[in-house]
Protein backbone atom coordinates (compact mmCIF):
# COMPACT_ATOMS: atom_id res chain seq x y z
CA UNK A 1 0.00 0.00 0.00
CA UNK A 2 1.08 3.47 -0.86
CA UNK A 3 1.46 5.27 2.55
CA UNK A 4 -0.07 8.96 1.82
CA UNK A 5 1.21 10.52 5.00
CA UNK A 6 4.76 9.79 4.03
CA UNK A 7 4.69 10.74 0.45
CA UNK A 8 3.21 13.98 1.64
CA UNK A 9 6.03 14.53 4.18
CA UNK A 10 8.59 14.03 1.25
CA UNK A 11 11.58 12.95 3.80
CA UNK A 12 11.10 15.33 5.84
CA UNK A 13 11.56 18.26 3.12
CA UNK A 14 7.72 18.34 2.11
CA UNK A 15 8.43 22.27 3.27
CA UNK A 16 10.32 23.08 0.33
CA UNK A 17 9.07 19.92 -2.41
CA UNK A 18 5.54 20.98 -2.13
CA UNK A 19 6.21 24.95 -2.54
CA UNK A 20 8.41 24.22 -5.62
CA UNK A 21 5.26 22.48 -7.32
CA UNK A 22 3.24 25.20 -6.25
CA UNK A 23 5.43 27.76 -7.44
CA UNK A 24 5.79 25.95 -10.97
CA UNK A 25 1.92 25.06 -11.44
CA UNK A 26 0.43 28.64 -10.20
CA UNK A 27 3.12 30.54 -12.41
CA UNK A 28 2.67 28.63 -15.31
CA UNK A 29 -1.17 27.94 -14.82
CA UNK A 30 -1.33 31.37 -14.70
CA UNK A 31 0.21 32.10 -17.12
CA UNK A 32 -1.90 29.45 -19.16
CA UNK A 33 -5.17 30.61 -18.50
CA UNK A 34 -4.40 34.53 -19.01
CA UNK A 35 -3.24 33.86 -22.57
CA UNK A 36 -6.28 31.35 -23.26
CA UNK A 37 -8.72 34.45 -21.95
CA UNK A 38 -7.11 36.82 -23.71
CA UNK A 39 -6.95 34.59 -26.46
CA UNK A 40 -11.37 34.35 -26.02
CA UNK A 41 -11.84 37.82 -25.77
CA UNK A 42 -9.60 38.66 -29.06
CA UNK A 43 -11.51 36.46 -30.97
CA UNK A 44 -15.03 37.87 -30.09
CA UNK A 45 -14.21 41.45 -30.05
CA UNK A 46 -12.49 40.74 -34.07
CA UNK A 47 -15.81 38.51 -35.13
CA UNK A 48 -17.58 41.22 -33.29
CA UNK A 49 -16.43 44.02 -35.55
CA UNK A 50 -16.47 42.49 -38.67
CA UNK A 51 -20.40 41.77 -38.28
CA UNK A 52 -20.69 45.18 -37.76
CA UNK A 53 -18.54 46.31 -40.48
CA UNK A 54 -20.71 43.90 -42.76
CA UNK A 55 -24.17 45.18 -41.15
CA UNK A 56 -22.79 49.09 -41.58
CA UNK A 57 -22.10 48.33 -45.87
CA UNK B 1 9.81 26.15 -44.81
CA UNK B 2 10.41 29.06 -42.50
CA UNK B 3 9.67 31.56 -45.49
CA UNK B 4 6.34 29.23 -46.26
CA UNK B 5 5.23 29.31 -42.48
CA UNK B 6 5.81 33.28 -41.92
CA UNK B 7 2.33 34.15 -43.67
CA UNK B 8 -0.25 35.12 -40.68
CA UNK B 9 -2.75 33.84 -42.87
CA UNK B 10 -1.47 30.55 -42.82
CA UNK B 11 -0.06 30.67 -39.50
CA UNK B 12 -3.44 31.02 -38.53
CA UNK B 13 -4.91 28.48 -40.41
CA UNK B 14 -1.97 25.68 -39.17
CA UNK B 15 -2.13 26.92 -35.56
CA UNK B 16 -5.53 26.17 -35.39
CA UNK B 17 -5.34 22.88 -35.97
CA UNK B 18 -1.58 22.63 -34.04
CA UNK B 19 -3.29 24.04 -30.52
CA UNK B 20 -5.80 21.38 -29.49
CA UNK B 21 -2.77 18.61 -30.18
CA UNK B 22 -0.13 20.23 -28.61
CA UNK B 23 -2.47 21.21 -25.83
CA UNK B 24 -3.56 17.55 -24.82
CA UNK B 25 0.03 15.72 -25.62
CA UNK B 26 1.77 18.41 -23.62
CA UNK B 27 -0.88 18.03 -20.55
CA UNK B 28 -0.16 14.13 -21.07
CA UNK B 29 3.24 14.53 -21.11
CA UNK B 30 3.12 16.98 -17.95
CA UNK B 31 0.86 14.02 -15.95
CA UNK B 32 2.91 11.24 -16.75
CA UNK B 33 6.22 13.48 -16.04
CA UNK B 34 4.27 14.47 -12.71
CA UNK B 35 3.82 11.48 -11.34
CA UNK B 36 7.12 10.07 -12.20
CA UNK B 37 9.26 12.61 -11.01
CA UNK B 38 7.00 12.60 -7.51
CA UNK B 39 6.16 8.74 -6.85
CA UNK B 40 7.97 6.78 -9.08
CA UNK B 41 11.52 7.92 -9.31
CA UNK B 42 13.44 7.14 -6.00
CA UNK B 43 14.96 9.88 -4.00
CA UNK B 44 18.49 10.74 -4.45
CA UNK B 45 20.78 9.09 -1.88
CA UNK B 46 22.50 12.30 -0.55
CA UNK B 47 19.98 15.02 -1.33
CA UNK B 48 16.51 12.93 -0.02
CA UNK B 49 13.91 13.59 -1.63
CA UNK B 50 14.54 17.35 -2.48
CA UNK B 51 16.08 15.86 -5.77
CA UNK B 52 12.19 16.05 -6.32
CA UNK B 53 12.64 19.66 -7.22
CA UNK B 54 15.23 19.25 -9.85
CA UNK B 55 11.88 17.62 -11.86
CA UNK B 56 10.84 21.27 -12.45
CA UNK B 57 13.75 23.29 -11.58
CA UNK B 58 15.85 22.32 -14.65
CA UNK B 59 13.40 21.94 -17.34
CA UNK B 60 12.31 25.38 -16.32
CA UNK B 61 16.03 26.28 -16.35
CA UNK B 62 16.21 24.92 -20.17
CA UNK B 63 13.32 26.54 -21.27
CA UNK B 64 14.47 29.99 -19.86
CA UNK B 65 17.50 29.84 -21.89
CA UNK B 66 15.56 28.37 -25.25
CA UNK B 67 12.74 31.20 -25.45
CA UNK B 68 15.36 33.37 -24.79
CA UNK B 69 17.67 32.21 -27.72
CA UNK B 70 13.83 32.18 -29.78
CA UNK B 71 12.95 35.36 -28.36
CA UNK B 72 16.78 37.18 -30.45
CA UNK B 73 16.42 35.17 -33.15
CA UNK B 74 12.58 36.03 -34.00
CA UNK B 75 14.04 39.26 -33.24
CA UNK B 76 17.28 39.10 -35.72
CA UNK B 77 14.71 38.30 -38.52
CA UNK B 78 12.26 40.94 -37.78
CA UNK B 79 14.86 43.42 -37.55
CA UNK B 80 16.58 42.47 -41.04
CA UNK B 81 13.22 41.35 -42.85
CA UNK B 82 10.87 43.27 -41.23
CA UNK B 83 8.50 40.16 -40.98
CA UNK B 84 5.74 41.19 -38.79
CA UNK B 85 5.42 37.26 -37.76
CA UNK B 86 8.61 37.32 -36.30
CA UNK B 87 8.03 40.26 -34.58
CA UNK B 88 5.07 39.09 -33.08
CA UNK B 89 6.48 35.97 -32.39
CA UNK B 90 9.30 37.28 -30.54
CA UNK B 91 7.09 40.09 -28.39
CA UNK B 92 4.74 36.97 -27.55
CA UNK B 93 7.45 34.44 -26.39
CA UNK B 94 9.08 36.94 -24.15
CA UNK B 95 6.30 36.23 -21.05
CA UNK B 96 6.40 32.85 -21.12
CA UNK B 97 10.49 32.79 -20.92
CA UNK B 98 9.88 35.45 -18.07
CA UNK B 99 7.11 32.87 -16.62
CA UNK B 100 9.97 29.77 -16.66
CA UNK B 101 12.76 32.02 -15.40
CA UNK B 102 10.49 32.99 -12.53
CA UNK B 103 9.90 29.16 -12.03
CA UNK B 104 13.58 28.33 -12.22
CA UNK B 105 14.48 31.17 -9.40
CA UNK B 106 12.35 30.38 -7.46
CA UNK B 107 12.12 26.44 -7.30
CA UNK B 108 15.95 27.00 -6.79
CA UNK B 109 16.07 28.88 -4.02
CA UNK B 110 13.70 26.39 -2.24
CA UNK B 111 16.16 23.62 -3.19
CA UNK B 112 19.03 25.69 -2.06
CA UNK B 113 17.95 26.27 1.61
CA UNK B 114 17.44 22.87 2.35
CA UNK B 115 20.53 21.66 0.34
CA UNK B 116 23.21 24.80 0.61
CA UNK B 117 21.51 26.18 3.80
CA UNK B 118 21.18 29.28 2.14
CA UNK B 119 18.11 31.00 -0.26
CA UNK B 120 19.92 32.85 -2.40
CA UNK B 121 24.44 33.11 -2.60
CA UNK B 122 25.54 35.87 -5.09
CA UNK B 123 27.12 33.19 -7.60
CA UNK B 124 27.70 33.27 -11.03
CA UNK B 125 25.07 31.06 -11.75
CA UNK B 126 22.50 32.51 -9.55
CA UNK B 127 23.25 36.07 -11.07
CA UNK B 128 23.73 35.15 -14.36
CA UNK B 129 20.38 33.71 -14.44
CA UNK B 130 19.40 37.09 -12.42
CA UNK B 131 20.26 39.39 -15.13
CA UNK B 132 18.51 37.13 -17.72
CA UNK B 133 15.05 37.46 -15.66
CA UNK B 134 15.82 41.21 -15.83
CA UNK B 135 16.92 41.21 -19.64
CA UNK B 136 13.22 39.46 -20.20
CA UNK B 137 11.71 42.09 -18.23
CA UNK B 138 13.42 44.95 -19.93
CA UNK B 139 12.39 43.42 -22.92
CA UNK B 140 8.47 43.14 -22.38
CA UNK B 141 8.98 46.68 -21.02
CA UNK B 142 10.54 48.15 -23.59
CA UNK B 143 8.17 46.91 -26.23
CA UNK B 144 5.33 48.05 -25.02
CA UNK B 145 6.50 51.58 -24.04
CA UNK B 146 5.52 52.57 -27.70
CA UNK B 147 1.82 54.09 -29.25
CA UNK B 148 2.92 52.24 -31.82
CA UNK B 149 3.65 48.33 -31.67
CA UNK B 150 6.43 47.95 -35.05
CA UNK B 151 8.73 51.03 -32.96
CA UNK B 152 8.50 49.13 -29.61
CA UNK B 153 9.06 45.90 -31.60
CA UNK B 154 12.08 47.50 -32.89
CA UNK B 155 14.06 48.59 -29.42
CA UNK B 156 13.03 45.28 -27.80
CA UNK B 157 14.77 43.25 -30.20
CA UNK B 158 18.05 45.70 -30.43
CA UNK B 159 18.37 44.52 -26.86
CA UNK B 160 17.22 41.13 -26.81
CA UNK B 161 19.90 41.01 -29.59
CA UNK B 162 22.66 42.68 -26.83
CA UNK B 163 21.49 40.23 -24.09
CA UNK B 164 22.68 37.40 -25.97
CA UNK B 165 25.45 37.49 -24.71
CA UNK B 166 24.28 36.40 -21.69
CA UNK B 167 23.57 33.09 -22.55
CA UNK B 168 27.03 31.60 -22.72
CA UNK B 169 27.95 33.36 -19.75
CA UNK B 170 25.03 31.05 -17.77
CA UNK B 171 25.47 27.92 -20.06
CA UNK B 172 29.47 28.14 -19.03
CA UNK B 173 29.37 30.31 -15.01
CA UNK B 174 29.76 27.16 -13.78
CA UNK B 175 32.94 26.22 -15.53
CA UNK B 176 34.47 29.17 -15.41
CA UNK B 177 34.11 30.23 -12.14
CA UNK B 178 34.52 28.70 -8.98
CA UNK B 179 30.67 28.56 -8.04
CA UNK B 180 28.23 26.79 -5.77
CA UNK B 181 25.61 25.84 -8.53
CA UNK B 182 26.63 22.39 -9.55
CA UNK B 183 28.18 21.57 -13.34
CA UNK B 184 26.25 20.47 -15.78
CA UNK B 185 24.90 16.71 -15.59
CA UNK B 186 22.76 16.04 -18.93
CA UNK B 187 23.78 17.99 -21.27
CA UNK B 188 27.74 17.28 -20.93
CA UNK B 189 30.46 15.99 -23.21
CA UNK B 190 30.14 12.28 -22.38
CA UNK B 191 26.67 11.82 -22.25
CA UNK B 192 24.73 12.73 -18.75
CA UNK B 193 25.91 11.91 -15.41
CA UNK B 194 22.86 11.12 -14.19
CA UNK B 195 20.80 7.47 -13.95
CA UNK B 196 18.11 6.77 -16.21
CA UNK B 197 15.62 6.75 -13.27
CA UNK B 198 15.99 10.37 -12.52
CA UNK B 199 16.75 11.02 -16.25
CA UNK B 200 13.36 9.53 -17.64
CA UNK B 201 11.22 11.88 -15.57
CA UNK B 202 13.32 14.46 -15.97
CA UNK B 203 12.97 14.74 -20.07
CA UNK B 204 10.19 13.40 -19.64
CA UNK B 205 8.94 16.98 -17.53
CA UNK B 206 11.26 18.87 -20.14
CA UNK B 207 9.07 17.58 -23.23
CA UNK B 208 6.18 18.50 -21.34
CA UNK B 209 7.26 21.76 -20.80
CA UNK B 210 8.27 22.17 -24.45
CA UNK B 211 5.36 21.64 -25.41
CA UNK B 212 3.85 23.82 -23.08
CA UNK B 213 5.95 26.51 -24.63
CA UNK B 214 4.57 25.89 -28.11
CA UNK B 215 0.82 25.72 -26.77
CA UNK B 216 1.29 29.04 -25.16
CA UNK B 217 3.15 30.65 -28.15
CA UNK B 218 0.86 29.76 -30.43
CA UNK B 219 -2.60 30.72 -28.44
CA UNK B 220 -0.53 34.44 -27.86
CA UNK B 221 0.65 34.84 -31.23
CA UNK B 222 -3.08 34.23 -32.46
CA UNK B 223 -4.15 36.62 -29.80
CA UNK B 224 -1.70 39.32 -31.14
CA UNK B 225 -3.11 38.92 -34.78
CA UNK B 226 -6.37 39.33 -33.71
CA UNK B 227 -6.01 42.29 -32.31
CA UNK B 228 -4.16 43.96 -35.29
CA UNK B 229 -6.40 43.01 -37.63
CA UNK B 230 -8.72 44.64 -35.55
CA UNK B 231 -6.61 47.60 -35.23
CA UNK B 232 -6.50 47.24 -39.08
CA UNK B 233 -10.42 46.82 -39.65
CA UNK B 234 -10.62 50.01 -37.17
CA UNK B 235 -8.58 51.82 -38.99
CA UNK B 236 -10.18 51.05 -42.96
CA UNK B 237 -13.04 51.77 -41.53
CA UNK B 238 -12.03 55.22 -40.19
CA UNK B 239 -13.84 54.61 -37.13
CA UNK B 240 -10.77 55.25 -35.18
CA UNK B 241 -9.12 58.75 -35.20
CA UNK B 242 -6.81 57.81 -38.23
CA UNK B 243 -5.40 61.65 -37.97
CA UNK B 244 -3.48 61.45 -35.09
CA UNK B 245 -1.36 58.35 -36.09
CA UNK B 246 1.69 58.49 -38.14
CA UNK B 247 1.66 57.24 -41.59
CA UNK B 248 3.78 54.29 -40.60
CA UNK B 249 1.60 52.90 -37.73
CA UNK B 250 -1.01 52.87 -40.36
CA UNK B 251 1.53 50.90 -42.64
CA UNK B 252 2.68 48.85 -39.95
CA UNK B 253 -1.17 47.70 -39.02
CA UNK B 254 -2.09 47.12 -42.90
CA UNK B 255 0.98 44.76 -43.28
CA UNK B 256 0.42 42.92 -39.83
CA UNK B 257 -3.32 42.16 -40.78
CA UNK B 258 -3.32 38.22 -42.47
Amino acid sequence: MVDIGAFLAMGGYAGFVWPAYGVAFTVLGGLALFSWRRYRQSTVALERLQQDLRNRR
Amino acid sequence: MINWLANPARFMRLSAKAVPWCGWVAVLALAVGLFWSLVVAPPDYQQGDTVRIMYVHVPAAWMALSVYLFVAVASAVALVWRHPLAEVAARSAAPIGAAFTFVCLATGSLWGRPMWGAWWVWDARLTSVLILFFLYLGYIALANAFDDPSRGGRAGAVLALVGVVNLPIIKFSVDWWNTLHQPASVMRAGGPRIDISMLAPLLIMALGFTLLFAVLLMVRMRTALNERKAMALRLNAGSAPVARLDRERVVSARTAMP
